[in-house]
């Protein structure tokens, strides 16, 4: 590795190396700040939450929720990027291990890892935080008009304001800059209408010191300032927007409540262009890197408007389309093939406004060299991301040539200043789920430091007493939500408000614009009160993600939580029949009906306890694997590791260096070493998983030997990270010709310093091989970066070798880019060939010979060559098929592993105590791997950690009286949770082991076994409401 | 409400529209789909109820009767794949239930075609939608189940696009 004077660089690459506090002496400090608001630090605080930890998190506007939290959608689901960030900003809020810190800089950092201090400026507010209810008199009395931040300035609001409805904390906040009252002593309306006497006009600055034991950096970025490339002319046509702008103009809670207009006149757009690379791939900005997110959300965003105006045309103008990521590639196809979605290759060199129309005339190179122009109505320009602030001067850490925070090339989470980790686009642009891995990554790795004073700064959250309502008649509250227009745009809300309130038994309905923000939580704790309500009813979205949080808001309004039902109206309703918003009313209330007659039926039900083996087992002994163990060992958890080969190392054993030239090797030799010398790590090389049982907390694992020779295994986790294969091919002569190699088959040969390499004169890769076509429809996003660097080690060996690389995109995203720019500047060729014709290979005597029909000339190119080397794709490991049903986890169509959520719980399984990383979930790097393997075992930690683990009250139970003893149950679980009693003939059912499927309940012909939440009678209401509902 | 209501109810009934499905959908992978064919914005016909269960297996052949005899046009069943069950063989069970329930079905006196039983991952989201578009088809051809409480005439429209 080489030597660049970051911490972890004196011998230490691997994570097991922070662990051992150099100080020594004084215990740590049970507490981490986390520096940024944003879903990175969101998700490193409640994480960190979870391992037992005290947070300070710190944000320097007014709310939490950073740049996601003003995203309309996220891509490649396009789903609503507010309704799944919105939950955790109010997990967030709930939490009391969490304390939020807004209008806050840090000034200053010093100490050691385990016993930090660091200085913070708190900014003046101006409203108590405790007493503001968020209601909006204030904004309505406040004469100062603002541009409105969270609308990135496009609508103006009031100078007092909460910044936007589902802020946390959901207070009012005063730019105290341009208030009447702070700069001329005059007006003062706020104050005069603030019932709860919120608005203090004596808040200063001051500055604080907290001591806390890590400091986790996730300050995220800035968008690149659109203005400096001034041949695009932003800010001086109306009708030039930047990406973030567009977002909002898509948004339905947007300046235009999501309708795609023109900011100049208000009229419709019908010819959309977005410009690619705005800020980004462009040394004369010194932003040389790629941002690594531009392609996606462009095409995202253009899908989105095709969806609010089906009428517009969208062309996204673009050098390289990097989809690079999982599930990326079909987003983009199925943009292009099934949504009209234009692509034009070409460089934007200027844009122009027509007078009289302010239409814009865009000019642009395309491939053949041409210039054109083409007239657009709107113009996005797709900015890149730029560094943020603070990260030398107030964090005291290195930065690169951009700005961005450097850090270590196998574990990125960790910055070059010990006890401060970083995460997320201000360590390299990256997109949500990346930043989300990398935020848990670095709980973890804070843990590694701290876990000798885990649980001792925490606070225990207590629900006041749970009200007995049982015999009570059951008063139903029906909260429909209009999820701003996902909704409501959709469904006639107001209808089915109406609807519900004549349903027997409702006694409250209302709507929300986002039932579940953090001030509707508040609303409806009083309202549950107000109302004596006994059941709760929200109409929304689905109870898969959003279920927990409103029955924790139920549960704090002292009634049991499984007094809930959810109606989807939004994923099973107003999303899937948009062109019929009369019919969607209709089911809407219908499934209103139906949760209604459910939730009278309910009765509240009873948690159980278990015990948690403090273990974890390890599938896989790669990269992944091995980082995994050795951060759980190093947290203090025993590890069984199981490897199918003989020797650890997985697939990084064939790869030699990494692009920026650091030994893998070396690094993979020393991670062995690691894994060998942990006390904490038992390996089991040649071995397979061959069964597995048991439940979140209590595992038992059986794995085999070659000889057939069995252990079993107990243990509380399980961290799936079987890797993946390289692609076989059968095409390009590959196997009949022994020049034809593979990159791997290359780099071998380069670290083998094999002498016939010098000789070469000329050589031709070829890109995407076993990738992006119809069998395997995945990037597989390495090898790209791959292929350059390789190049690059060719010409260095002889800078004579004429090399050809032959692609489709060159996909070297974030600082791979300046290895692509350098291998350009050194003189490789690079020709672009098209998916439909790709190039041919044949040998005609002696000679080999390649013929590439070149895309953007439009002419065949044919080369005599001495070496082709394929770039092979990633596939997923075929073991993973047999694994998959044996732990009960899904996987996607090409084989890989589905994790519970693409956004937000990257290395989740939606099975709790199972989680996956490296390239058993998708194709990635190996820095990427090491990462998710970090967020894979804090995941596992936040498991193993616990006393006990609370089981779901949703189990079967037997009633005795009915039983008749036949036992037909007993045999029907597939979990052996139910016995037969034989002296008594009865059966009953062991609510640890039971995992509330309900098949035993399906089987039992006496009807005495039935399912808690589930039962027969609950159904039966469901079915007989939705009949009603539709007999009227 | 009442006018709306009204006005609505005649609009729905009556028409050949009116095909009224109850679907069960297990927790973890057909409703995941069709969760995902929602974020996916794939459009079906509005003619689908769903009722939320934990597992294919857990739906007795009661419930389905007790669809039917409640008026329904049509019952699908979706879990997810054979292998895939998140309780291991819950979908087996259905399997092999689904079989006795055709049974129970000709002797209620339906057609087979209204009853379905699909494999739907969490992934599936195309698939769960192309299910409804065609199983609501499928129903709609049969015409209105002779169960119905209030039966209303289609007036020889079975097959009729709606």
């Amino acid at each position: 590795m080489k030597d660049h004077g970051l911490n972890f660089s004196e011998g230490d690459a691997a994570p097991g190396s922070v662990g051992s506090n150099p100080g020594g002496d004084s215990p740590p400090l049970g507490s981490v700040m986390v520096v940024g608001g944003g879903v990175g630090g969101i998700q490193a605080s409640l994480e960190l939450s979870g391992l037992g930890y005290r947070v300070y998190l710190v944000e320097s506007s007014p709310s939490i929720g950073g740049v996601m939290g003003m995203l309309d959608k996220t891509f490649p689901t396009n789903e609503c990027s507010m309704c799944i960030l919105s939950p955790k900003m109010v997990e967030v809020a709930s939490d009391l291990n969490i304390e939020v810190l807004t209008l806050a800089d840090v000034l200053s950092v010093e100490g050691m890892p385990g016993n930090m201090r660091v200085r913070l400026r708190l900014r003046p507010r101006y409203v108590d935080v405790g007493k503001c209810t968020g209601c909006g008199d204030c904004t309505a009395k406040c004469p100062v008009k603002i541009p409105d931040p969270y609308n990135a300035g496009l609508s103006t609001t009031r100078c007092i304001r909460v910044p936007f409805p589902q802020a946390v904390p959901g207070a009012a906040v005063i730019e105290g800059s341009v208030c009447r009252y702070l700069t001329r002593g005059k007006c003062g309306n706020c104050v005069k209408v603030c019932q709860a006497g919120a608005v203090n006009f004596e808040d200063r600055e001051r500055e604080e010191e907290l001591r806390v034991g890590m400091v986790i950096a996730a300050p995220g970025y800035r968008p690149f300032d659109a203005s400096r490339k001034t041949e695009y002319g932003y800010g001086i046509y109306p009708n030039v927007v930047t990406s973030l702008e567009f977002e909002r103009i898509l948004g339905a809670n947007g300046p235009t409540q999501g309708h795609v207009i023109r900011p100049s006149d208000g009229r419709e757009v019908k010819k959309l262009a977005f410009v690619q690379c705005v800020g980004s791939r462009d040394v004369t900005m010194d932003h040389g890197y790629c941002s690594s997110v531009c392609c996606m959300y462009a095409t995202k965003q253009a899908l989105i408007a095709k969806e609010h105006l089906p009428s517009i045309e969208p062309t996204i103008f673009f050098i390289d389309l990097r989809a690079y990521g999982k599930d990326f590639e079909k987003y983009y196809t199925g943009a292009q093939s099934r949504h009209g979605v234009r692509y034009v290759r070409g460089l934007v060199s200027g844009i122009r406004e027509r007078q009289r129309t302010r239409n814009l005339l865009l000019r642009y190179l395309d491939e053949g060299g041409r210039m054109r122009e083409e007239e657009f109505d709107l113009v996005v320009l797709s900015i890149g991301l730029e560094a943020p602030c603070g990260l030398a001067e107030g964090l005291g850490l290195e930065v690169n040539e951009y700005g961005f925070a450097r850090s270590d090339p196998f574990l990125p989470v960790l910055s070059s200043r010990p006890g401060v980790l970083v995460c997320g686009a201000a360590q390299e642009p990256k997109d949500i789920p990346d930043t989300v891995t990398q935020a848990t990554a670095a709980a973890g790795v804070a843990s590694l430091e701290l876990h000798p004073a885990r649980g001792t700064l925490l606070t225990r959250r207590e629900h006041p007493p749970e009200k007995d309502v049982r015999g009570e008649e059951p008063r139903v509250g029906a909260i429909i939500c209009r999820c701003g227009s996902n909704i409501g745009g959709f469904v006639d809300v107001p209808a089915v408000v109406e609807y519900a309130r004549t349903l027997p038994g409702v006694v409250f309905a209302e709507e929300r614009l986002y039932a579940c923000s953090q001030d509707a939580q508040e609303w409806i704790r009083q309202v549950v009160e107000e109302h004596r309500l006994n059941r709760l009813v929200v109409a929304s979205c689905t109870p898969r993600t959003h279920q927990p949080l409103f029955r924790e808001t139920l549960r704090s309004a002292g009634i049991n939580k499984y007094l809930f039902e959810m109606a989807n109206i939004r994923e099973h309703c107003s999303w899937v029949h948009m062109q019929e918003p009369e019919k969607a009313t209709r089911k809407a209330k219908y499934l209103v009906k139906m949760a209604v007659e459910k939730a009278k039926r309910l009765e509240p039900l009873a948690e159980g306890e278990s015990e948690v083996i403090p273990r974890a087992l390890v599938i896989g002994g790669g990269v992944a694997g091995m980082n995994a163990a050795l951060q759980l060992a190093g947290s203090g958890f025993p590890v069984y590791l199981v490897e199918k080969e003989a020797e650890l190392g997985g697939l990084a054993r064939n790869v030699h260096f990494d692009y920026r030239g650091e030994d893998v090797q070396a690094y993979l030799r020393e991670l062995v070493e690691k894994v060998k010398r942990e006390e904490l790590i038992t390996v089991f090389t040649g071995h397979r998983v061959v069964d597995v049982s048991g439940f979140v907390g209590q595992f038992r694992s059986l794995v085999r030997d070659g000889e057939g020779r069995e252990t079993l295994l107990e243990h509380g986790a399980v961290i799936v990270a079987t890797g993946g294969e390289r692609y076989r091919p059968s095409e390009y002569l590959y196997g009949e010709d022994e020049r034809v190699v593979t990159q791997w088959d290359l780099e071998a040969g380069l670290a083998a310093r094999d002498s016939r390499l010098r000789g070469l004169r000329r050589v031709v890769m070829i890109q995407c091989v076993g990738s992006r076509d119809e069998e395997r429809p995945y990037c597989s996003k390495v090898c790209c970066t791959e292929a350059v660097k390789n190049a690059l080690a060719l010409k260095e060996l002889n800078p004579r070798v004429d090399v050809y690389v032959l692609y489709r995109d060159v996909r070297t995203y974030g600082f791979r880019e300046d290895l692509y720019r350098k291998a350009r500047e050194a003189g490789v060729v690079f020709l672009r060939f098209d998916d439909r014709v790709r190039p041919r290979v044949t040998r005609s005597g002696k000679a080999l010979r390649v013929a590439v029909p070149e895309a953007g000339l439009g002419e065949e190119v044919t080369l005599d060559v001495d070496l082709v080397v394929l770039s092979v794709g990633i596939v997923a490991n075929p073991d993973n098929a047999e694994l998959a049903p044996m732990l009960k986890v899904p996987r996607n169509a090409e084989g890989f592993f589905l994790e519970a959520h693409m956004k937000l719980r990257p290395v989740d399984f939606a099975t709790d105590g199972v989680f996956v990383c490296g390239l058993a979930h998708a194709p990635k790097s190996i820095e990427e791997s090491v990462a998710q393997a970090a967020a894979a075992a804090a995941r596992a930690e936040s498991v193993l950690c616990r006393e006990k683990i609370i089981t779901e009250g949703v189990v079967a139970v037997v009633e005795e009286e009915k039983c008749s003893g036949c036992g037909i149950c007993v045999g029907l679980c597939p979990f052996e949770a139910v016995t037969l009693d034989r002296e008594r003939r009865k059966a009953s059912v062991n609510p640890s082991l039971c995992k509330g499927c309900g098949t035993c309940t399906a089987a039992c012909t006496a009807g005495a076994s039935r399912l808690q939440g589930f039962r027969a009678d609950q159904i039966c209401e469901q079915i007989e409401a939705a009949a009603s509902a539709w007999e009227g | 409400m009442a006018e709306t209501e009204k006005r609505e109810r005649e609009e729905g009934q009556g028409s050949a529209d009116d095909v009224r499905i109850l679907a069960f959908l297990c927790n973890w992978c057909s409703y995941a789909g069709a969760d995902l064919a929602g974020v996916s914005r794939l459009q079906y016909p509005p003619n689908v109820l769903d009722v939320r269960v934990m597992c294919t297996g857990t739906i007795s052949p009661y419930f389905v009767v007790k669809a039917f005899q409640e008026g329904m046009d049509g019952v699908l069943i979706a879990g997810c794949h054979i292998g895939d069950c998140h309780y291991l063989k819950g979908n087996y069970m259905t399997a092999k239930r689904f079989q006795v329930l055709r049974e129970a079905l000709r002797f209620l006196g339906l057609e087979e075609g209204r009853l379905r039983l699909e494999w739907v991952s969490a992934a599936e989201g195309e698939k769960y939608a192309e299910v409804v578009r065609s199983f609501t088809e499928q129903v709609k051809a049969l015409g209105p189940s002779p169960l119905r409480r209030k039966p209303v005439g289609w007036g020889g429209k079975t097959g009729e696009e709606g």
